[in-house]
């Protein structure tokens, strides 16, 4: 085989496999989303985060507005705090609340952003002052029955 | 242990010829010469450097200086006649690749093989075959060719024109060639002085004229190609009577 | 029964010690093949060539394979999702298992049984025909001027391979899945791009196809260079070479994904 013709082989083969790898983080992966825009982050606290993972979605009214970029443990309020990355172009209010949401039945869970009234926006380092921890289904179970007996004692009280 | 105590040496413009039947230590002779096998005792000396105490590096820069004719060419397979030949000069020297055309295209002509050039080892008969390998052993000029059974497997037409150009270039380039062989007829056209080895040991050695007239029973047999001799035709055995199980009767 | 158990054991003492000392030689091959790239590496003619015949000459097994295991994705999987109502997450799945595992490892085992029996073989014959030797006696050091060329060249080969395979694979199932099926385009694949990360999978599907090459390739390599010089020698390690290189791929693929997939 020529030189030149194994060349031009080796070239197309190198080109077709950098195109396969580029298609795959650009097209099929969330290369290029989130990480190449310019983004600020903000942290919020929780009692209690459920199965929130980093790189979780934040979503506001259901649009991707930025992803979960790190989840750690406060040990001096008990807390996790989860740090959120969100994309420049995205600008919140600064009383702004943070919910962990379920979507879908599979459950994979995200942090929905509930935009606020106040007229300074949200900087970067800033801290949302309300959230709502992720929903447990033991405590659900737990203050139902809670309640439930609440109501029956209060009924027999009445009588 | 193979070999127990050779005493060989060859001057410059001479073909000499080693022969022995199969097994008897040749091809051990020229790993040895060519330092893939060290000795375990003993001293070797090849163009006035001591094999025994050189490193790969001193083994390396030694082949430089030595050319070897492998019993089937050993071509490499994935490259032309011409790429075959220019192997050497591009592997070892810095040359432009001008001159490497002219010098491969020389030694080409020396076989006789210019016109085969663009050709792959594949397409080419046994005896052209050895003869690139002759030119691409000669490619860079060593002063000391190995040949291992040059003339095996070879119709009687190639196996003149191999013996005539192992002559010739000996001659011309002013060489010394070892011929590892057991083609007495051959090889004794063509040769200055033949050793014999058997089990080891030089048995005998000669100029042909002397060896063809010899008396010595192993010689005798081996030049004449006898059946029965020192060599015996019948692998050692216990009695035949008593392998068929009648010495009980 | 005492001399048959002895005899047992000692075939399987005799094994051990076999394999052991084999897989020392590969090990001391495969840092010698490393330590004479040198060569490799100042020649990328010599690479060029070995990419030539590793790679594209694998090229149209890879694409082919690649475009009908991700049909069969497809098709298997809508039938599956169909079942719990999410369709959608049909570019979920068949990205994430091509990227992940079915991308590395059967282009891993299709390089093994394509790229690497031809090395070997390559390799056995060279020996065989004694065109090593005769390098060798032109004092040029087969590892560095036969052997590392090679191994680079496929190593670089292995994970453009795979990353054509999984590519063609997603399209194939975006092919059944979308054009055939008629599953939600939009959905098909911003799902799919929500749930496959690059560093996470992406890049984990390629350190993994290049450690597959890795492997595959010294084994090859060695299997050819370690064959005895006879044609039922080389065959034979051919065949090793296939069967090896599988069970390592499939070996290396455990642990790798219980390396990286830890967390998630």
């Amino acid at each position: 085989m020529e030189r030149t013709t194994i060349d031009l082989w080796v070239g197309i083969f190198v080109a077709a496999g950098i195109a396969a790898l580029l298609f795959l983080a650009m097209k099929v992966g969330n290369f290029g989303g989130f990480q190449a825009a310019s983004t600020y982050s903000v942290q919020a606290s929780f009692d209690n985060i459920g199965g929130l993972k980093a790189r979780a979605p934040v979503k506001s009214a259901g649009v991707v507005v930025g992803r979960v970029s790190e989840i750690r443990f406060d040990n001096e309020r008990f807390q996790a705090v989860a740090v959120l990355t969100l994309d420049q172009s995205f600008a919140f209010p600064k009383d702004t609340s943070a919910s962990i949401m379920t979507s879908g039945l599979l459950g994979e869970q995200y942090i929905a952003l509930d935009a606020g009234a106040e007229e300074t926006m949200l900087a970067e380092g800033d801290a949302l002052k309300i959230t709502q921890g992720a929903v447990v289904l033991e405590n659900l179970i737990g203050q139902f029955l809670y309640s439930k007996s609440e109501e029956e004692a209060a009924a027999l009280d009445g009588q | 242990m193979v070999l127990k105590g050779i005493n060989l040496s060859a001057r410059q413009g001479q073909v000499i010829a080693i022969m022995g039947s199969s097994g008897c230590g040749k091809t051990t002779l020229l790993k040895l010469i060519s330092g893939a096998l060290k000795p375990t005792q003993g001293v070797l000396r090849v163009a006035g450097e001591d094999l025994v105490g050189l490193d790969q590096a001193g083994v390396y820069r030694l082949r430089r200086r030595l050319g070897m004719l492998f019993q089937f060419g050993a071509l490499f397979t994935d490259m032309t006649v011409f790429d075959n030949v220019a192997f050497p000069l591009r592997e070892h020297t810095d040359l432009p690749p001008d001159m490497v055309r002219d010098m491969v295209l020389l030694k080409l002509e020396a076989v006789g093989l210019r016109g085969a050039a663009e050709l792959y080892p594949s397409e080419l008969s046994g005896g052209m075959a050895r003869r690139v390998a002759l030119a691409r052993s000669v490619a860079l000029d060593p002063g000391l060719i190995l040949y291992d059974e040059p003339f095996a497997g070879l119709d009687p037409i190639a196996l003149g024109v191999i013996g005539d150009l192992i002559r010739r270039l000996t001659d011309t380039l002013g060489l010394t060639s070892l011929v590892v062989t057991h083609d007495v007829q051959e090889s004794l056209k063509i040769v200055d002085y033949v050793y014999f080895i058997s089990e080891g040991v030089i048995v005998a050695e000669g100029r042909p004229d002397e060896l063809r007239a010899s008396e010595i029973p192993y010689v005798h047999q081996f030049v004449h190609g006898e059946a029965e001799g020192p060599v015996s035709y019948h692998y050692p055995a216990p009695s035949y009577q008593a392998d068929l199980g009648m010495g009980h009767v | 029964m005492f001399d048959a158990i002895t005899r047992t054991l000692r075939r399987l003492g005799s094994r051990t010690v076999n394999t052991l000392w084999r897989m020392g030689v590969a090990t001391r091959f495969f840092g010698l093949t490393l330590l004479h790239s040198g060569t490799a590496f100042r020649r990328p003619q010599l690479i060029l060539k070995e990419i030539f015949s590793t790679g594209v000459l694998s090229l149209i097994i890879i694409v082919v394979s690649g475009l009908f295991v991700g049909m069969v994705l497809g098709l298997q999987g809508y039938q599956t999702l169909q079942t719990y109502g999410s369709e959608e997450a049909l570019g979920i799945l068949v990205a994430l298992s091509l990227v992940r595992e079915l991308g590395p490892v059967v282009a891993a085992l299709l390089f093994a049984s394509r790229a690497g029996s031809a090395i070997t073989a390559e390799i056995g014959l060279m020996k065989a025909t004694e065109q090593l030797a005769a390098m060798e006696m032109m004092a040029v050091d087969p590892v560095a001027r036969v052997v590392a060329p090679k191994f680079w060249g496929a190593v670089i080969s292995m994970p453009l391979l795979a990353a054509m395979f999984s590519a063609m694979g997603i399209f194939g199932g975006y092919l059944v899945g979308v054009v055939l099926i008629g599953v939600d385009e939009g959905s098909f694949w911003s799902q799919m791009q929500a749930a496959v990360d690059v560093r996470e999978d992406v890049m984990n599907g390629v350190i993994k196809s290049v450690v597959f090459g890795v492997a595959v390739t010294i084994i090859a390599l060695f299997e050819g260079y370690d064959a005895p010089p006879t044609a039922e020698g080389v065959s034979r390690a051919t065949t090793r070479t296939v069967v090896t290189s599988s069970l390592a791929i499939l070996a290396l693929d455990f642990v790798l994904t219980a390396i990286m997939f830890r967390g998630v």
